[in-house]
């Protein structure tokens, strides 16, 4: 049994946590000496982790995400554990850029709550946030489902984890593919070359295996390589201020990005009605 | 109000929170019913100071009324997967746990069983086999000794006979929790336990049944979720029949300092985590192991039993005092 010794200052960075006993490692020495916070919690939903019980993590979360990938508090656990270095070379990156930078001082969160739905409904087609409101209703989502951060035991890499959650939803839009499976994969091929993190990785190599073999052929042909490509050239997504675009045209951002546009029209028709059948996080 | 004395303001305070509280009934049978006490509120005060007192939760400490919410909640979340994960973090030995406190308890057929925080139902429906397993063996010697009959049994035979239907051992599965209840309910469905079973809401602390009902009560694995534990042992008393006995099943202190320090490392690193993966979530399990901790050891709580008016008190560890039975008697 590993007892982790943390200095006090990070204590006062969790005075907002939710307590019930979220810390892995038994804090005795704690017990009654600060009753507000007996766990070590660096943000909200924190619950801090030793190497052993994250490695248990990771496996247990990915034979579980394999058995039913719809279980997507297993995929996000998944991303969490095995992100570590990823997450730190995206942050980096977003540090370098400079809108990068303004979103992680600034920490924009995109919920419903943030969201004026109303005004993006009033945006010209082809702007970006009307196409991002048609693609929420078409696809029957809502920005609310993504599952809060909880096994990253650093702050600031645990936003950017956060933050690329919440931009899922976004490329979606971005590369115009629907949340049916084959759309799903393009994503995170995308993502998988763009980010590097071992979940989309994984999702990416083991997605397809899930596809009809004429979906296989569309992907292997046109829908990957697109999605390689883009991916690898496009600029760090997770540094746009999206929230600040909702009027700009979707063509120009596209541009700005490098991102190219995509090759094939994939319609939204094809979906199971699962309610929030993305297995993405 | 404020010119009253503290304890009449105690007392006050308790009988609106007494009025105010539900009991409710989910019966699965119309002629098991519960008898609620006769019209009259119990009131009990404590102490004068008006402080809310705390308890712990888990290693947190909360004030003693936000307890019981917090427990309901953890139930409540965990009740789809409970079955699951006790498999799963028990290794299945559980199992094993429940069916030695069956065989110590060694009931008879037409006992009544009280099953308090009986949750998913696991006792009671081992009670109810164990039972008509027993009852099955008694006719069965029966018939075997009818087999070579001597005149006076032969001259018997020809009178009417008297031959009673099967003795119905009946068990009652009490919970706070409505989930873990539903969930009990649909299982022992599945598994035909249709009839000698009653499913009813009530408070461990407060019990919905009248003095002097019950042959045997039990607690398995609930005993120390409750808020105030002497409370729940004076209500068992006050139920149960004279010479009725009471029977907990809970986690324990372990004695040997390896197989100790293997059970936390277990249940600090691993219930966590199984708790993440198969139920998605992480902090009722932590709860879990924590509140494991900060019950009494074998011979505290066995003082706790005695002060509460038991006879006999005795225990008996099992898988190296992992989970303890503990058994006294109403006399």
């Amino acid at each position: 049994m590993l007892s982790i010794s943390r200095p006090s200052l990070w204590l006062t960075l969790g005075h907002n946590c939710r307590l019930a006993g979220i810390c892995g490692v038994p804090s005795r020495q704690h017990h009654g000496t600060f009753p507000e916070n007996p766990y070590h919690c660096l943000y909200p939903g924190h619950i801090p982790t030793n190497p052993i019980q994250k490695a248990l993590l990771a496996v247990g979360s990915g034979v579980a995400a394999l058995q039913n990938p719809y279980r997507h508090d297993m995929v996000a656990v998944l991303g969490e554990t095995t992100g570590h270095l990823a997450l730190m070379k995206l942050r980096d990156r977003m540090k370098n850029d400079p809108e990068g930078y303004t979103i992680l001082t600034e920490r924009p969160r995109i919920r419903l709550s943030t969201l004026d739905l109303a005004h993006m409904a009033t945006l010209p087609d082809g702007s970006f946030g009307r196409e991002y409101l048609r693609f929420l209703e078409e696809n029957r989502v809502t920005p609310d489902s993504r599952a809060d951060v909880k096994f990253v035991d650093n702050e600031e890499l645990a936003y950017v984890m956060q933050r690329y959650r919440e931009v899922h939803d976004l490329l979606h839009t971005l590369l115009g593919m629907p949340t049916n499976m084959l759309g799903e994969v393009a994503v995170k091929w995308f993502e998988a070359a763009q980010t590097g993190l071992p979940m989309c990785i994984m999702g990416a190599a083991l997605g397809p295996l899930r596809l009809s073999s004429s979906r296989l052929q569309t992907l292997a042909t046109s829908l990957g390589p697109w999605a390689l490509r883009s991916g690898r050239r496009a600029r760090c997504v997770l540094s746009i201020f999206y929230e600040r675009r909702w009027d700009q045209s979707l063509e120009d951002l596209r541009k700005e990005l490098d991102i190219e546009p995509p090759p094939l029209i994939i319609s939204a028709t094809n979906k199971k009605p699962a309610a929030n059948s993305e297995p993405a996080s | 109000m404020s010119k009253m004395a503290s304890p009449v303001r105690c007392v006050a305070r308790r009988i609106f929170r007494d009025c105010t509280r539900k009991v409710s009934v989910l019966s699965t049978q119309q002629d098991t019913k519960p008898i609620y006490p006769s019209n009259s509120i119990v009131c009990r005060c404590y102490s004068n100071d008006f402080e809310e007192k705390s308890t712990h939760f888990g290693f947190e400490t909360v004030p003693e009324g936000e307890k019981a919410e917090r427990v309901y909640k953890v139930f409540e979340s965990v009740a789809e997967k409970y079955d699951v994960m006790n498999d799963a973090m028990s290794l299945g030995i559980h199992r094993l746990w429940k069916d030695m406190l069956l065989h110590i308890m060694n009931p008879l057929p037409g006992a009544r069983l009280l099953d308090t925080a009986g949750g998913t139902g696991d006792i009671s429906m081992r009670f109810l086999e164990y039972t008509r397993t027993q009852w099955e063996r008694q006719q069965r010697r029966a018939v075997r000794s009818r087999q070579t009959l001597s005149w006076q049994d032969i001259s018997h035979n020809y009178a009417p006979s008297h031959d009673q239907g099967p003795v119905e051992s009946t068990a009652v599965v009490c919970d706070i929790n409505k989930e873990m209840l539903k969930v009990g309910k649909d299982k022992a469905e599945k598994m035909g336990y249709s009839s000698g079973l009653s499913w009813v809401v009530g408070d461990a602390e407060e019990l919905p049944f009248a003095d002097d009902q019950f042959d045997v009560y039990t607690i398995a694995f609930g005993i120390r979720n409750v808020t105030h534990i002497e409370q729940a042992l004076e209500e068992a008393l006050r139920v149960l029949k004279p010479g009725g006995r009471f029977m907990c099943l809970e986690f324990s202190k372990v004695s040997n300092p390896l197989l100790s320090r293997l059970y936390d490392a277990y249940s600090f690193q691993l219930i966590p985590v199984m708790g993440e993966v198969i139920a998605g979530d992480w902090k009722s399990y932590q709860y879990l192991v924590e509140s494991i901790r900060k019950f009494p050891d074998q011979e505290t709580f066995k003082g706790m039993i005695e002060d509460a008016g038991f006879l006999q008190v005795q225990y008996f560890n099992l898988t190296g005092g992992v989970v303890a039975i503990h058994s006294g008697f109403k006399l």
